[in-house]
């Protein structure tokens, strides 16, 4: 008779544990289990959601601990429902989400194809372009702001050479519009290679004889991009689209330590200003609500999506 | 086994004692990293001399110190045995009591109020702001003052273009419309082969600087918070014709009169415009004042200073803080004893000579005060008349509040300054409302 690892382990197992052990189903091992991870889950996770969604509804100030408590119904909600301030962010947040992930699917993409051939240089290449997602948002927040500068700045320089505006002349975070696009700019140059990574996996995942047998059928190239390249790619482009928007819809270190918000509240995203609300305002109960409010809106995206995602993979 | 559990017992016992007795005999201190900070720490060195108890120091970057504080208070943190917090912090810190209140330990000790300068007690100790409960003692007097290129200011082929351009004669601005005149004068000028610009103003965003620019503007026409001081009656007040005045003057100053760039400037960019010969002159805190004046490229005889000119009054922008002790400190006495000692005339005289401001009067009314620093005269003329920003507990959503309405308005040239006062006065009664005070 062959001893296979469970019958070793059982016979390992201690009389008197193996006794207490033996009246209790499989299901109740299962608990067992599962147990632990649960009520770290609820403690950690599930109560804190459930406690902030009471929170919400009270005026109450975590820095005023002796003030009383007052139940204020869906007042918080309402304010901020219709703050115009908060519709603004909403929408910097969309501009910064939709600019951001276009550019990167089409830039990862574009330089995932591109380096999935075999040429001499190749892997030195692929970990040059994937540098920028492994250094710090802080890092790279501090020397784009630097890069930046009107006076001094690699940027407004590099700008000032090719079309000849005067580098001192604009100010890539300042006033006047450019702020937006410059934290566009920062993290498209700092996250494409991540949306790279991600596709080049999906294109190295296509098995040669497919496009063996595509160029049996006299399938042009282009033909084979779009009717086997991209079907065969989109799951994973997919893929990184949600993380990115994930990642971007809660964007915070890079986007402070580049503008503050600013100017004004040109760049102020949502993740930023409930920060504001939460732990410099000390408005606690306020910016529950508005942290409900946007973990339904990134719910509810995410599940349609991921929905989306499913069915695409089902093809 | 038994001796095992006796041995264990005995030496976590000695540990702990040993423990105890170290943090008995150490104090820490919070406070902001800036140049009177390294000052405090070399005066620090006589308490701990005469006293055995060690001294340790927290010191946080000025734009992230209230953020970090305020949560260590709000969390009942053990960090701070004593603080040198803002003195709009003290609302909050009396009335969420983390802060000890001193009166009795003043009367004990014989510490009075009465030896220090009035607009300190009431700014940096006080709450209800006036009333006799003292939160603080104070620590380090300050307001936001001027400093220029006076090597620029005395040349003569810079006078002379002075007197062309403007018909009059380049002097320290006397008004906020003669620094203006000045700045506009200096901008863009080609002064030994460089472009250099008019003035360096406070912009930043985040924490409190553009509040603490523009107020001195807003302060110098005649800006009030309320209508009657109490009341909360803020119409009429915070958008008054003169206040609009003022903002649209500040923002003037800083479209016409500013290095490119300097969208979201605090105290440090302030200094690095002027260290590095940029502008002609600069706004900031008298604190950073005798470092700047021993400034080996720009101090000396290049250097010189001024009280922020008045306008419709003279009035300038209070800083400084006061040093008070945290509740929830486990060395409650020997934090006392810090301010016992700090409050000594002596330690406060060398307090001043080591670049610390002494709110002491024993120190401000010596006779030989006046010509102890370039900076000494033009400290006690800003002392004489300055505003602070609204101290209430909610000061925090209050100075936000305002920061955004200021910033949109003054850098990315949002809307009128009409409109940005009115908005402020809706953002702050919503405040008040929610504090229960309207």
């Amino acid at each position: 008779m062959t001893v296979t690892p469970i019958d070793r382990m059982a016979r390992a197992t201690p009389p008197k544990l193996a006794r207490r052990v033996r009246g209790l189903s499989d299901r109740a091992i299962a608990w067992l289990f599962v147990t632990p991870t649960l009520f770290l889950l609820l403690a950690i996770n599930i109560f804190p959601l459930i406690w902030t969604v009471r929170l919400s509804f009270t005026n109450y100030a975590a820095n005023r601990p002796a003030r009383e408590v007052e139940w204020v119904g869906l007042r918080n909600y309402e304010r901020i429902l219709t703050s115009e301030g908060i519709w603004s962010n909403m929408q910097t947040t969309a501009h910064f989400l939709i600019w951001t992930i276009t550019l990167q699917v089409l830039l990862g993409f574009t330089l995932a194809w591109l380096i999935n051939r075999k040429f001499k240089g190749n892997d030195l290449l692929t970990t040059l372009i994937v540098l920028p997602m492994m250094l710090s948002p802080a890092v790279v927040g501090n020397f784009w702001t630097f890069l930046y500068q009107p006076q001094i700045g690699l940027f407004n320089y590099v700008v000032e050479l090719v079309t000849g505006t005067p580098a001192s002349s604009f100010s890539m975070l300042g006033p006047g519009g450019l702020a937006k696009w410059s934290i566009i700019i920062v993290d498209t140059w700092m996250w494409t290679p991540f949306v790279m990574l991600i596709c080049l996996a999906g294109l190295r995942s296509i098995p040669d004889y497919i496009y063996e047998a595509a160029e049996v059928d006299r399938a042009s190239k282009w033909r084979q991009f779009w009717t086997l390249t991209v079907p065969m790619v989109l799951p994973f482009l997919m893929l990184a689209v949600l993380f990115r928007g994930i990642e971007n819809f809660k964007m915070f270190d890079m986007v402070v330590l580049l503008t503050g918000g600013g100017p004004g509240n040109e760049t102020l995203l949502a993740s930023i200003d409930l920060k504001r609300e939460a732990f410099e305002k000390w408005r606690t109960g306020y910016s529950s609500a508005y942290a409900i409010i946007l973990f339904v809106t990134v719910f509810g995206l995410a599940s349609i999506y991921v929905k989306a995602l499913n069915k695409v993979k089902e093809r | 086994m038994k001796a095992r559990l006796l041995t264990a017992t005995a030496v976590g016992a000695v540990l702990s004692a040993s423990v105890a007795s170290a943090q008995s005999n150490e104090l820490t201190l919070c406070w902001a990293a800036w140049d009177p900070a390294n000052a405090l720490v070399e005066l620090s060195k006589d308490f701990e001399a005469q006293s055995g108890i060690k001294m340790k120091f927290e010191f946080i970057p000025w734009p992230n110190f209230a953020d970090r504080m305020l949560n260590e208070l709000n969390s009942g943190g053990q960090l701070c045995d004593l603080l040198i917090g803002d003195s709009q912090w003290i609302g909050g810190g009396a009335e969420n009591e983390h802060y000890i209140k001193l009166n009795d330990f003043f009367a004990a000790e014989s510490i009075s109020m009465d030896d220090f300068a009035p607009a300190t007690v009431y700014a940096y100790s006080t709450w209800p702001k006036g009333e006799p409960n003292y939160y603080a003692l104070p620590a380090m007097g300050d307001a936001n003052g001027w400093f220029y290129r006076k090597d620029w200011f005395e040349r003569d082929d810079i006078k002379a273009a002075y007197k062309e351009a403007t018909g009059a004669d380049l002097r320290e601005p006397q008004s906020q419309k003669e620094l203006l005149q000045i700045a506009q004068f200096f901008q863009g000028r080609e002064i030994d082969g460089q472009t250099v610009y008019g003035a360096s103003i406070f912009t930043e965003r985040g924490s409190e600087g553009i509040t603490m620019g523009a107020t001195g503007a807003l302060y110098a026409w005649g800006f009030k918070y309320e209508n009657t001081p109490g009341s909360y009656d803020m119409e009429g007040a915070v958008n008054s014709p003169q206040a609009v005045e003022a903002l649209e003057f500040y923002k003037e100053l800083y479209k016409t009169a500013t290095p490119p760039g300097y969208d979201n400037a605090y105290m440090e960019q302030s200094l690095d415009a002027f260290k590095s010969g940029q502008v002609a002159m600069a706004m900031n805190w008298f604190a950073f004042f005798p470092g700047l004046a021993a400034d080996p490229n720009v101090g000396g005889d290049k250097i010189d200073f001024f009280v922020n000119p008045g306008q419709n009054q003279p009035a300038s922008t209070l800083g400084g803080q006061g040093i008070s002790v945290v509740s929830y400190s486990d060395n409650i006495d020997g934090a006392l004893q810090y301010i016992k000692w700090f409050a000594q005339p002596d330690v406060q005289k060398k307090w001043w000579s080591m670049g610390g401001y002494s709110c002491h009067l024993a120190v401000l009314n010596d006779p030989g005060f006046k010509d102890s620093a370039p900076f000494a005269a033009d400290f006690l003329a800003a002392m004489e008349n300055v505003y602070d920003f609204w101290q209430e507990p909610a000061y925090a959503s209050l100075l936000l509040a305002m920061q955004d309405r200021l910033h949109n308005y003054v850098v990315a040239d949002q809307g009128t300054a009409q409109e940005a006062l009115d908005g402020l006065i809706a953002d702050w009664t919503e405040v008040f409302e929610d504090e229960g005070k309207l």
